[in-house]
C-alpha cells in the first residue's frame, strides 16, 4: 500500500523518537515501531488510514512495546512504564512529537558519547540513513559502524543518558555540541565530494535538513548562523572543483556557478541570526561567507570587512587556524608582505607547522610577493603534509607553474 | 535489504543436552520464526541435520569428487540459516541476536549479493 510506504518515509523518524521516550529504550522502540507499521499494513487497507497516522502508530507501538516487556518478563526494570500505559492520549499532540525529535537529537549528540558515535547515531536515527549508507558516506566498513552504533546505544542505556532537551539554563552549554555534530556531518559531506568517491547520500544536504528542522524548534542565534553558513558554503559546490575534480580557489571560481537560491536563503537566515546578539562563531563565519557571496567578482570582495570579522571570531576562539585566515585576509586588504608578517608571528605555534594550509598560505603569499624560492619550498612542505587527492594536485600545479617561471 | 544469518554452534553442546532442553530450544526457535514472520522480517530459513550427515561435492577436471562429511573441519558447525528482510545491518544484527543459538554459538550475518542480470 503506497500510503503506508509514504507515511513510513515521512513519519517513521518522528514515531521512533516518541516511542523512545515512551518506552525508554532505543532497541525496544525500533521493534515496537516495526510492529506498529506491520499492524498498519494489516489494518489500514480495510479500515482506512487514520486521521493522525503518527499518533495511531505511536499508540500501537507503545502497546506492542509494553506487551513485549511483559513477554520478556523484565517488568521489574520497566515497572514504571506498565503502571501508566494509557497516558499517551494527552502527550500526543503535534508539539510533543516535535519535542521528541529534539530530545532524540540531544541524546544522539550527548557529550558522553564519542564524537564518531554522535555522528553515526545522528545520521542513522535522526536522518534515517541505513548503517550501510552511513558507512559508505564515512568511508568505513559497515561492521565497524554497526558496532559503533550498538555500543553507543548500550552506553545510552547503561549510563542512563537522559532523553531530554536541556533546560534553558543548560542550553548554552549543550547546544554548541549539537551544532558541532551537525557541522561535522556537513563537512564530512563537503570534503568527501571530491569526485573520487561516489556516495549515494549527500551528508551536506542531510546536515542542512537537520539545521532547517532545528531552527523552527530552537530559534537561537547560532542555529540560524549555522544554517546560514552551511547554505552559503554549499552554494559554491559546483564552482569549487573543475570538470577533472580539481580544486578551484575562491578567487578563481566561476561565480555564475554559485547557487543563487542557496545564497538568498543563506542571507535571509543570516539576518535572523544577526538580530539575536551577540553574534556567535557560526554567525561570524556565515557573515564572512556572505561577504564573499555578495561580491560579484573576486576583486570586489570587501576584505576590510572580512578582516574585521576574523578579528571578532579570533576574540571568541583564539585558534591558530583563525589567525591564519585573518593573516590571509589581511594580505588581501593590504599587501602580501603584511600577511607574511602575521604568518611569521604565527610560526611560534608548534601545531601550525603540521597544518598544510599554513604552508600553502605562506607559499601563496611568497608567490604573489615575487619570492619564487621561498614559495617553492613552502609549496613542497604543504604538498608533503596534504593527503587528499584534489588538494595535492592543486599544490603540484602551483609548484609546476613556479618552476616554469624560474 | 536482504541478509542471511548463518547459525553456527558446537554440535557437542547440543549432544550433551537433555531431551527437555533440546525440546525447549526447538520450541523457542519455532516461536522466534513465528515472531519474525509476523513482523515481516522472515523470508526463508531452515535448520539443518548435523554435520555427520553432510556430503561434499566438488568437480575437478570434469570429474565429480564426493567426500563424506563437511567441507571444512571447524570449531563450530553450520546448523541452520535464516534469510531476513531488514532495514539495515544494525536491524539485521538486532534480529540475529534473538536467534536462540546466539547464546551459545555464533550467528554470522551477511548481506546478500544480487547476481548481475543475465547477458
Amino acid at each position: 500500500m503506497d500510503a503506508i510506504e509514504r507515511i513510513y518515509q515521512e513519519q517513521s523518524r518522528r514515531v521512533l523518537a516518541t516511542l523512545i521516550r515512551l518506552l525508554g529504550d532505543f532497541v525496544l522502540a525500533e521493534e515496537a515501531m516495526q510492529e506498529a507499521f506491520t499492524a498498519a499494513l494489516h489494518q489500514w487497507p480495510g479500515e482506512g488510514v487514520p486521521d493522525n497516522p503518527a499518533a495511531w502508530l505511536i499508540r500501537i507501538g507503545q502497546r506492542r512495546g509494553i506487551d513485549q516487556i511483559r513477554r520478556k518478563q523484565t517488568a521489574r526494570q520497566h515497572a514504571h512504564l506498565l503502571e501508566q500505559p494509557d497516558d499517551t492520549q494527552e502527550t500526543l499532540d503535534e508539539q510533543s512529537i516535535e519535542d521528541d525529535q529534539l530530545r532524540l537529537l540531544f541524546t544522539c549528540c550527548h557529550p558522553s558519547l564519542s564524537p564518531d558515535a554522535r555522528i553515526a547515531l545522528t545520521l542513522r536515527e535522526m536522518c534515517g540513513l541505513t548503517t550501510e549508507q552511513v558507512a559508505r558516506a564515512l568511508l568505513q566498513k559497515p561492521a565497524t559502524l554497526a558496532q559503533r552504533i550498538v555500543r553507543a546505544k548500550r552506553k545510552i542505556r547503561q549510563d542512563r543518558i537522559p532523553y531530554e532537551v536541556p533546560e534553558a539554563r543548560a542550553l548554552p552549554e549543550r547546544l554548541p555540541g549539537v551544532l558541532r555534530v551537525i557541522y561535522l556531518v556537513f563537512n564530512e559531506g563537503y570534503s568527501r565530494s571530491d569526485g573520487e568517491v561516489i556516495v549515494d547520500v549527500s551528508l551536506s544536504a542531510e546536515a542542512i535538513r537537520l539545521a532547517e528542522s532545528l531552527v523552527g524548534q530552537l530559534p537561537e542565534g547560532e542555529v540560524f548562523g549555522l544554517l546560514s553558513l552551511m547554505l552559503l558554503q554549499d552554494s559554491r559546490r559546483y564552482a569549487r572543483q573543475d570538470e577533472h575534480g580539481d580544486l578551484v580557489t575562491l578567487d578563481e571560481q566561476n561565480r555564475t556557478l554559485w547557487d543563487g537560491d542557496n545564497i538568498r536563503s543563506g542571507l535571509v537566515w543570516l539576518e535572523q541570526a544577526l538580530a539575536r546578539t551577540p553574534a556567535g562563531p557560526y554567525t561570524l563565519q556565515a557573515s564572512i561567507a556572505a561577504t564573499h557571496a555578495q561580491a560579484g567578482v573576486a576583486e570586489d570582495t570587501d576584505w576590510a570587512r572580512i578582516v574585521r570579522l576574523y578579528e571578532a571570531l579570533y576574540r571568541q576562539q583564539p585558534s591558530p587556524v583563525i589567525a591564519l585566515n585573518r593573516a590571509v585576509a589581511t594580505a588581501m586588504r593590504d599587501t602580501p608582505a603584511d600577511g607574511l608578517r602575521l604568518l611569521d608571528e604565527l610560526a611560534s605555534e608548534k601545531a601550525i607547522h603540521t597544518y598544510h594550509f599554513f604552508h600553502a598560505a605562506r607559499a601563496d603569499l611568497y608567490r604573489r610577493n615575487g619570492n619564487v624560492e621561498q614559495a617553492r619550498s613552502a609549496y613542497e612542505r604543504a604538498l608533503a603534509l596534504s593527503a587528499q587527492g584534489p588538494e595535492q594536485r592543486f599544490l603540484q600545479r602551483r609548484l609546476d607553474e613556479l618552476t616554469g617561471q624560474s | 535489504m536482504k541478509y542471511v544469518a548463518l547459525v553456527y554452534y558446537q554440535e557437542s553442546i547440543i549432544n550433551a543436552m537433555s531431551e527437555q532442553e533440546w525440546h525447549d530450544l526447538n520450541q523457542e526457535c519455532v516461536a522466534g520464526v513465528e515472531r519474525l514472520t509476523n513482523q515481516g522480517h522472515f523470508l526463508a530459513g531452515q535448520a539443518l541435520q548435523p554435520t555427520d550427515t553432510a556430503t561434499t561435492v566438488q568437480v575437478r577436471d570434469d570429474e565429480m569428487l564426493i567426500t563424506d562429511g563437511p567441507f571444512a573441519e571447524t570449531k563450530e558447525q553450520l546448523a541452520g540459516f535464516y534469510m531476513l528482510d531488514a532495514r539495515d545491518l544494525n536491524e539485521a544484527l538486532q534480529l540475529a541476536s534473538r536467534i536462540p543459538p546466539a547464546r551459545f554459538g555464533s550467528i554470522e550475518v551477511r548481506a546478500v549479493r544480487e547476481l548481475p542480470p543475465r547477458d
